[in-house]
């Protein structure tokens, strides 16, 4: 079955952690990462998620292989595109280990690595009406403004 | 092909984000003479309108994969210049 890491519809953590889980593995660690309803002071109403998504594919199966090969683990990963709203899930990474530490790390790993290396990006639109592309180098360091 | 010092190559151009705003389109193709690399696209895009806007180092990938400017490109490769990314 051919894995699809991104999705336009709301993530479900459910078939994630039992794709993870097996008998032999006592650990599971999971990471969500929802839309905050803050960024520099501003207050965000939602967030438009777009991506290259033909490369999503691609980085995500080499960024869940590589942890696979360091850590006797077994991960599984979504990332959500399209416009979600604050408390929505944008990124959900699931990992199964024997033990915790394998669990953890692996599961860290690959969120760092999605953040790190995956080409997805979003515009934050706030309560004043404006809309950025959000540059995560630094605060302030987002493109001009964009009209709406 | 025609002689070394004529032939050129044609490569899909891809544009995401604040960078296809900037430059208004999403794709193009770019002819350039061979032997070319990453930073050899780049300077044409950023040649066009909007392209200024551009980093004179902005994250590439080539055929799906991160490479950096003085990676070589081939004739058909799918050239992608990356906004700093927001994925999480």
């Amino acid at each position: 079955m051919s894995v699809t890491f991104l999705t336009a519809e709301p993530i479900d953590l459910a078939p994630l952690l039992a794709s993870v889980q097996s008998p032999a593995r006592g650990g599971v660690a999971s990471f969500l990462g929802l839309v905050r309803d803050h960024h520099g002071g501003r207050r965000v109403l939602r967030l438009q998620y777009s991506a290259y998504a033909s490369m999503v594919e691609a980085e995500c199966a080499r960024i869940v292989a590589e942890a696979e090969a360091r850590w006797p683990a077994k991960l599984a990963l979504r990332h959500r595109i399209g416009s979600l709203e604050v408390g929505e899930v944008a990124i959900a990474v699931v990992a199964g280990a024997a033990h915790r530490d394998a669990a953890f790390d692996a599961c860290r790993y690959a969120v760092e690595e999605v953040k790190r290396r995956v080409p997805i990006w979003k515009q934050e639109c706030y309560s004043d009406g404006g809309i950025e592309w959000v540059d995560p180098r630094g605060a302030g360091r987002t493109a001009a403004a964009e009209p709406a | 092909m025609t002689a070394a010092a004529h032939a050129t190559l044609a490569v899909r151009v891809l544009l995401f984000g604040s960078y296809a705003d900037r430059l208004g389109l999403e794709s193009l193709e770019v002819r350039l003479p061979v032997p070319a690399t990453v930073r050899s696209v780049l300077e044409r895009v950023r040649a066009l309108p909007g392209g200024g806007q551009l980093p004179e180092r902005p994250f590439c990938a080539v055929n799906l994969a991160h490479v950096s400017l003085d990676h070589t490109v081939a004739a058909g490769d799918e050239i992608a210049l990356l906004p700093p990314l927001a994925g999480g």
